[in-house]
């Protein structure tokens, strides 16, 4: 047997030994590592919040047409405004990605400048919403005048609050970082805060769809 | 600067509520100087208010609930005794205080009595019967325990300042809307909800991490007791069901303050939809409910049959069922709001098929008796009272699950029995039972034999004789909710009823005495082996009450019922395992950050309930501040060294040895 068979041989049953220990580990459901209980547990805390949007998803598919002889959304949305918060919200998803890299390579210049561009992204978001908003409002567009337009602002508002609370939290982050460095409870927070900031994005692609595109295509 | 608040929201015309808070407002002034004379407001406060160890808070939970029963039931009281009085006359209570009382009797029942104990019973147990130390989020448990505290504190201040909802424990609009409810009453019910609602979310994401990502090695999914199978159920359903109720309270409470018209009668608003989100909630609350009890049923007759749990991989399956066909039944709840045939059939049909995995429960605890060395000891007791009235609830469910039957019997008497039927029968039974069970293992002694008994009779009997006649009148056509009547049929079945009522009293006081006997005679009654019952999991391998870390070296698990196993073990081999190596114990540090998370909130829900609105910005930006002081520590965890671990272990290995070897195993 050549060496090379005896390498391959080595590292084939070297391979199967780490399977069969990850098996083992499995179906023993041994203790988890901190790390990995963490993110879990905020997988189920972003499963929760996507239920909370459906039901406001819901709410607003029953409510679309009650517009109680108000504005509908074909006359209201303005797919080009839409169109650059998508933007802002998944670049800010990318430069978020970023940050993660560059926490985890400890790299300062990364970390606080995808970080920074990340909040700068969210917040431009936040602002063309808020125009959106107010806008609506000084139409006579408010959530008060019809059942429809409470649907709307209810759904998209509580998204974009969410976005705030995640800015809140990014300033949060990057503060605890430049005071106590990359440790690892702190890295686990981050894990926790770029998992919520795309499940945001994957609100976004369901809340851009079927208020905006649905809602101008009507 | 008070926003709605004055001195107009003190009901001083209105002497129950009036001197029923002075004399709450008493007692608690007493308890507090008593504390405070006796210096225990610091250990208070270091051991318990702080605390993170997910017993501890499992016990706090069982108390706010034993508390909050305490209410409940003299709301059930006065009721029962303003129907029983107000034939053919007002009765003592005037129709706004009665309305107030039915909707805190129900919300309080749910919300602050069954919810706690069940969730105490969860923590207290589960992290013990995976064989691990704590739950996966301690800290997390803790913020959730004070968040639901903060509900029942909020819905309590509504009995003395201002008022409480007066629309039914669900707050059905139009009712419930603005226009015809202008008072704060609903909106104590709404921020009340909210605040305990986060708590309520939070331990359910708590617990399905604990599950199913720490067990102890070899504690496969399939080697889990039954009520950790329960637990992870009803915590997924938790997960899947809570975020709906604050998405629909939400909506409700956007109508309230903002004018919008999620349910309102005008601009297009939809009220059905109020039904549909809040019965996607409601019906698998039920099951949130029942599960854990199913488990404590499950646990309880197992180990008082002296057998393991009959048609296990069955019972799991059933519990697997159960949870997610409760998603599919929601309509039941308004079969007469006009959905239409088709669709009632479709949900009729649903409501019956749920009752099979029911069933199949039912059998297999049946079965597990059978052939078994029954001891009829209090936890069995509860169990036995609970399969016969249960059954009894579950039928009179499933007939009110045929809509043409349900047209007749919706919003009756009927109803009402049914629920409490297998509320009482099936929850509460199921709660007393684990507290019972699972009380020598929280402080180290058992619950008095005789009182125990005497309580479940009084409640058992007292049960049949106030809910039954309830079916009587529901069937001769008496609606729910009713201040005052006057048809001559229906007086002797309500004077029953509150007959019945005064045996639960009874049953109830019985158990407060229960409670203090059993204390003052701790010492005979104490257990020193850790498994007064001859248990099987094991929560029963650690001593009573177990350390701040519960295994000294995690077990390993080699089979079903764990802890059966090494007992079995420890008799075939005449000797204990081999002396683990014990190594140093890290253990996260308690924390006010729950307790300051909570009081931040009270502010911050009685501030909205009032429109206060500069104390609403303050209490957030104090709620920030928590969290952004806990996450800087720099120290969570401290050590428990090796050698201490040693020595608590060592003494409850000879307690152990000498019982195991003593024979009280075979």
């Amino acid at each position: 047997m050549s060496a090379f068979d005896a390498a391959v041989g080595q590292e084939v049953s070297n391979r199967l030994e780490r399977a069969q220990g990850h098996i083992a580990r499995h179906a023993a459901g041994a203790l988890a590592s901190k790390r990995i209980i963490a993110g879990y547990g905020f997988w189920i805390f972003l499963l929760s919040d996507i239920v909370m949007f459906s039901a406001f998803f819901a709410a607003y598919a029953v409510l679309v047409d009650a517009t109680a002889g108000g504005p509908s959304g074909q006359s209201l949305f303005n797919l080009g405004n839409v169109g650059i918060e998508t933007t802002c919200l998944l670049l800010s998803s990318f430069t978020c990605g970023l940050a993660s890299i560059g926490a985890r390579t400890h790299n300062g210049f990364w970390f606080y400048g995808a970080m920074a561009a990340t909040f700068i992204l969210g917040a431009t978001f936040v602002g063309i919403e808020i125009r959106e908003f107010t806008g609506m409002i000084a139409l006579g567009a408010g959530p008060t005048r019809s059942a429809f337009l409470s649907a709307f602002f209810t759904l998209v508002g509580c998204h974009g609050l969410h976005v705030t609370i995640g800015l809140l939290w990014l300033l949060t982050m990057m503060a605890q970082v430049f005071a106590k460095g990359y440790r690892a409870d702190i890295l686990r927070r981050l894990l926790c805060f770029s998992l919520f900031w795309h499940a945001l994005d994957i609100i976004w692609v369901g809340l851009f769809t079927m208020v905006y595109l649905m809602g101008v295509a009507q | 600067m008070l926003g709605k608040l004055s001195w107009a929201a003190i009901p001083f015309d209105q002497p129950i509520p009036l001197f029923t808070a002075a004399l709450v407002g008493v007692a608690i002034i007493c308890v507090l100087a008593w504390v405070t004379l006796k210096g225990w407001l610091p250990y208070l406060w270091r051991e318990w208010i702080t605390s993170v160890d997910h017993k501890r808070i499992g016990i706090m939970y069982i108390l706010l609930a034993m508390v909050m029963l305490l209410r409940g039931f003299a709301d059930a009281i006065m009721m029962r005794s303003q129907q029983a009085l107000a034939f053919q006359s007002e009765g003592y209570l005037p129709p706004e205080h009665y309305d107030q009382i039915f909707s805190a009797h129900g919300t309080l029942m749910i919300f602050f009595v069954a919810m706690p104990f069940v969730i105490g019973l969860m923590n207290f147990v589960m992290p013990l019967q995976l064989g691990i130390r704590d739950v996966a989020f301690p800290t997390l448990n803790s913020v959730s325990f004070w968040l639901t505290a903060t509900g029942a504190l909020l819905v309590n201040i509504s009995l003395v300042v201002g008022e409480f909802a007066r629309t039914g424990w669900l707050p059905y609009p139009p009712l419930s809307e603005l226009t015809y409810s202008p008072g704060v009453g609903v909106d104590y019910y709404l921020w009340s909800l909210q605040i305990s609602g986060v708590g309520t979310l939070l331990t359910g994401v708590n617990f399905v991490t604990t599950v199913l990502k720490i067990r102890a090695p070899g504690m496969t999914l399939m080697r889990m007791p039954m009520f950790c199978w329960t637990t992870l159920a009803s915590n997924l359903l938790i997960v899947a069901a809570f975020p709906i109720l604050t998405a629909t309270l939400a909506m409700l409470l956007l109508d309230r303050y903002l004018g919008f018209h999620f349910f309102t009668n005008e601009a297009g608003g939809n009220l059905m939809m109020f039904m549909n989100l809040i019965w996607a909630w409601g019906h698998p609350e039920v099951y949130i409910l029942i599960l854990p009890a199913f488990g404590i049923f499950s646990e309880v007759i197992s180990t008082f049959s002296g057998k393991p749990l009959f048609g296990y991989r069955s019972m799991v399956m059933a519990t697997m069922a159960i949870c997610v066909l409760s998603f599919t039944v929601w309509l039941h709840h308004f079969f007469t709001m006009g959905a239409g045939a088709d669709v009632n059939a479709i949900f009729g049909i649903a409501s019956m098929i749920i009752a099979v995995p029911t069933g199949v429960k039912v059998f297999n605890w049946l079965f597990t008796m059978y052939g078994g060395r029954v001891v009829y000891s209090p936890p069995m007791l509860w169990s036995i009272g609970f399969m016969v009235t249960f059954v009894i609830g579950g039928m009179t469910g499933v007939l009110m699950a045929v809509p043409p039957a349900d047209f007749v019997l919706h919003n009756s008497l009927f109803l009402v029995a049914h629920f409490h039927n297998v509320i009482i029968g099936g929850v509460l039974f199921g709660a007393f039972a684990g507290y019972t069970y699972w009380f020598p293992k929280a402080f180290g002694f058992r619950l008095h034999d005789g009182l125990g008994r005497a309580s479940f009779w009084c409640w058992i009997v007292g049960f049949y004789v106030a809910f039954m006649p309830l079916y009587v009148v529901g069937l001769m056509g008496m609606t729910r909710r009713m201040q005052h009547y006057d048809v001559p049929e229906w007086r002797p079945w309500l004077l029953i009823a509150a007959g019945g009522a005064a045996i639960i009293l009874v049953g109830i006081i019985l158990q407060i005495a229960q409670l203090v006997v059993s204390i003052r005679r701790r010492e005979e009654l104490r257990d020193e082996t850790g498994d007064p019952w001859n248990g099987r999991s094991l929560e029963w391998a650690t001593p009573s009450p177990p350390p701040a870390f519960n295994f000294a070296v995690l077990p390993s698990v080699e089979g079903d019922e764990a802890y059966w196993g090494i007992k079995q073990r420890t008799r075939q081999q005449a000797r204990l395992g081999e002396e683990p190596s014990y190594a140093d114990i890290e253990i996260p540090r308690n924390s006010p950050t729950g307790f300051t998370c909570a009081f931040f909130a009270t502010f911050m829900g009685f501030a909205l309930i009032w429109h206060i609105w500069w104390i609403v910005a303050l209490a957030a930006l104090g709620a920030f501040a928590t969290f952004v002081i806990f996450a800087w520590r720099d120290e969570v965890e401290y050590v428990i060294p090796a050698d201490a671990v040693a020595r608590i272990d060592r003494d409850n290995r000879t307690a152990r040895g000498e019982f195991a070897l003593s024979g009280a195993v075979s």
